[in-house]
């Protein structure tokens, strides 16, 4: 049998070369990996190397030929037993064979028809959110901080799954930089309460591999300041390994840890990255405001079999709210809530942003302006149809955000609804945020970076010009 | 020029015919398989990155021999021969690299993203030492459980110098968990040479400050391989904490299929492909001690040629994937 060499592509991108070397002549015994030829590109000079054995019968192409195409034959091997001439007889020359490399590259559906519209749709079909558990008549509600919620949900779902289980730096026994862990070494012990090294890269990466494994981990960082030492591992092995497996490789881990400004603490503590995290498919982004739903989400992160994101704020952490006093509170990712109904603007929050338009909320209320108060929750995925019905009803928006502005979660918002309900808006959208520069130490600085409740008010403001 | 792969042991390891003959076996449909890949990709039916492992062939031969079912593989992107020596179907594999939906990632992760979970092989990953923490990471599941399966983290001399792989020694030595880490040094981290990266070239000294015991072991012999990869398991099974194993080793083709390799000399790999080929090696001493004759041997060659002709045809034949599957595979539903 005979086996026809072909002229080889030495990257993606090559389509012709120059031969310009044989290191064997006819009626050479090869062997596979032996060196037959050097071909040239514009880039590099590469070896080609036999992959069968036998006799090179017949060079159809001679040392110097310039412009041969990938896959044009340049010589005949013969194999086991035949004869050098018989193979070569067999042989057709190069020019005979067709030339174009793309022609054998490309796979036959390649060459189909062009897809109809709807797979090239920019995204997937959404999934139905279901709604918030109804509360029941009579259920009692507790005043709890933030902090203990967030605890309350990682404790309930340890009882609940032995496969959860939390670790970072001080979580255990220093009972959590900011004490949200408090008390879980004691209940479920140093096997699952884990105090890690300072390394996030490294015990983010731990933790996606135990996920791998089919554990639960809960991974905190102190802040998510921290996480961009470990960003690769949350990007490259948690979000995207269940895609590039086909479905095989699942990564059920959360991490979790403040996000955004706290108090006084300079540029490099004080980052908000809901806008980076809620870029990535593969990945759930939740950011909540008050004190019930961080537990109903964590307990839904921790259940969920996805890598999940869950963005804190260390300024809610020591504030009160009502959470009711239910065995098993769940919440749903990716459904917003309407914190607060009005009628003639929107307003858009997400994490301590959401307390500071429930105030100019307040404040504009004084004023005769009704605006309905909308806590996203969930960044990824993203709860627009509340936001447009919400649109639809007060004709305008303002998007507010602790981050900064530029590529942020408001211009992904504004660009929705003037996507999808440009019709209904009367006033250009407007976006409230931390101002272009990182956070300044000075007090009188960072208040002036960072949005409040008056940027909210003004904003309010400016897009109900003329309207009343 | 750098070090040629050296042994650290006096006495040659040795097998029964029964193992050797299983792993010429393997091996060579390693270096087979990896032959015909390469063909494809100059045909342009593999396309983007393909790193091949010619010429490291005994180095994961040697160390699945040691490992039993439920222990866990985990590599990087040089990974095609991990996955066939974890048994995984060379139909699927060489499908991934065509970009088919019989690949075993239905064509979407490529050369450098395969997994089995059947198999326990975690990938195939594409950026350099993130498997470390990773491996570190199964092996903690294993320790969680409290069942006695190990885990083994492949990377290369490259990989060695990332500052994430020093945190995961630091974790897994403090927490004693179940880990071989296996330095494939195959000389050069892409076009750079051991001694041009390294402070420290011997490798193996590498978990010294975490308290990790090393061994260097001659990659390029799989008897050898699997002699130190036994004494590695058995101290991770057995509680001690992690393993180093510094595999000494050679690619003979460039870092990935577009590499000329022009930073080393063509005489440099000659001279070990014919003086430390690893298949070759074990053929001399297969057909030196009676176990086998050249006419046994060039059977299997056939059988090994038959399989791969069968891999590359699957390859061929498969369809791509169709355009629905661009948007599943992103999150599962549900809960677990």
């Amino acid at each position: 049998m005979s086996v026809d060499i072909l002229m080889p592509a030495l990257s993606p991108t090559m389509e012709e070369g120059t031969l310009s070397k044989w290191l064997k002549k006819e009626g050479d015994a090869v062997k596979s990996g032996d060196i037959i030829a050097e071909i040239e590109t514009d880039k590099a000079t590469m070896e080609v190397e036999a992959v069968d054995e036998g006799v090179l019968a017949k060079i159809l192409v001679p040392e110097g030929t310039e412009g041969v195409k990938v896959n044009a034959v340049i010589a005949v091997l013969s194999e086991d037993g035949e004869s050098a001439s018989d193979a070569a007889a067999k042989s057709k020359p190069a020019e005979a064979k067709p030339e174009a490399r793309a022609e054998a590259a490309v796979p036959e559906t390649d060459k189909a028809k062009p897809e109809p519209e709807a797979e090239r749709e920019a995204a997937p079909p959404k999934a139905a959110v279901k709604a918030d558990p109804s509360i029941p008549e009579g259920t009692n509600f507790t005043e709890t901080t933030v902090r203990d919620a967030l605890r309350d949900a990682m404790a309930e779902e340890m009882r609940r799954d032995e496969r959860v289980f939390v670790m970072g730096e001080e979580v255990a026994q220093y009972q959590g930089a900011y004490k949200v862990t408090r008390e879980l070494l004691q209940e479920f012990g140093e096997r699952r309460v884990i105090d890690t090294p300072i390394t996030e890269h490294g015990f983010a990466g731990l933790g996606v591999g135990a996920a791998f494994a089919g554990l639960k981990p809960i991974v905190e960082f102190m802040t998510f300041n921290f996480a961009m030492q470990a960003i690769d591992q949350i990007i490259n092995s948690a979000a995207k390994t269940l895609y590039m497996s086909g479905g095989q490789m699942g990564c059920p881990i959360v991490f979790r840890g403040p996000n955004g400004a706290a108090s006084r603490v300079g540029a490099q503590h004080s980052q908000d990255y809901s806008a980076w995290y809620a870029q990535i498919p593969g990945l759930k982004v939740i950011a909540p405001y008050d004190a019930a739903d961080a537990k109903g989400l964590l307990k839904a992160a921790i259940r969920d079999p996805n890598p999940v994101v869950f963005l804190e704020h260390e300024l809610l952490y020591g504030q009160s709210f009502p959470v009711p006093d239910m065995d098993d509170f769940v919440l749903p990712i990716g459904k917003a809530a309407v914190k607060r109904e009005g009628t003639d603007v929107t307003l858009v929050a997400h994490s301590r942003m959401v307390g500071f338009a429930l105030q100019a909320a307040e404040r504009l209320a004084e004023e005769g302006i009704s605006a309905e108060v909308i806590d996203l929750r969930t960044l990824r995925p993203l709860d627009t149809d509340t936001v447009i019905e919400s649109v639809k009803k007060t004709n305008r928006l303002v998007c507010c955000e602790e981050g900064w502005r530029f590529m942020g979660v408001g211009a992904e918002i504004a660009a929705t609804v003037v996507a999808e309900a440009f019709d209904y808006l009367d006033a250009p959208p407007v976006r409230v945020h931390q101002k272009d520069v990182p956070l300044p130490y000075a007090a009188n600085l960072e208040a002036l970076s960072l949005p409040n409740a008056d940027d909210i008010v003004r904003a309010a403001k400016k897009v109900c010009e003329g309207a009343f | 020029m750098a070090t040629k792969p050296k042994s650290s042991k006096k006495v040659p390891a040795k097998a029964p015919k029964a193992d050797m003959l299983k792993f010429y076996r393997e091996m060579l449909l390693i270096r087979r398989f990896e032959e015909k890949a390469g063909q494809l990709y100059g045909m342009g039916k593999i396309a983007g990155f393909c790193h091949l492992y010619i010429g490291q062939e005994a180095v994961v031969t040697g160390m699945q021999a040691c490992l039993k079912d439920g222990d866990q593989v985990i590599t990087g992107y040089r990974d095609h021969g991990h996955m066939l020596a974890c048994g995984m179907d060379p139909k699927g594999v060489m499908a991934e690299l065509t970009g088919r939906v019989g690949g075993l990632s239905k064509g979407k992760g490529g050369s450098m993203h395969m997994f089995s979970k059947e198999k326990n092989f975690f990938g195939g990953h594409g950026i350099v030492g993130a498997q470390v923490p990773l491996g570190t990471g199964l092996a903690f599941a294993n320790k969680y459980r409290g069942n006695d399966n190990i885990s083994v983290a492949y990377f290369g001399d490259g990989a060695a110098n990332q500052g994430q792989v020093y945190e995961a020694f630091n974790m897994a030595s403090l927490w004693k968990l179940p880990v071989i880490y296996v330095i494939e040094n195959n000389m050069y981290a892409m076009g750079t040479s051991v001694e041009r990266h390294a402070s420290e070239t011997e490798l193996f000294k590498r978990g010294i400050s975490f308290e990790i015991e090393g061994e260097e072991v001659d990659g390029m012999d799989v008897l050898a391989v699997r002699e130190a990869g036994e004494k590695a398991v058995k101290h991770a099974r057995s509680g001690k904490g992690p393993f180093i194993l510094e595999m000494k080793t050679y690619r003979y083709r460039g870092h990935s299929m577009s590499d000329p390799a022009k930073y080393r000399k063509r005489e440099e790999v000659d001279d070990i492909r014919s003086h430390h080929d690893p298949i070759e090696g074990l053929k001399g001493q297969l057909i030196e001690q009676g176990h086998a004759t050249e006419d046994d041997l060039k059977k299997i060659d056939n059988e090994i040629k038959a399989i791969v002709k069968e891999a590359s045809d699957f390859s061929l034949e498969s369809p791509e994937p169709d355009a629905d599957q661009l948007w599943t595979d992103v999150l599962i539903e549900g809960e677990v």
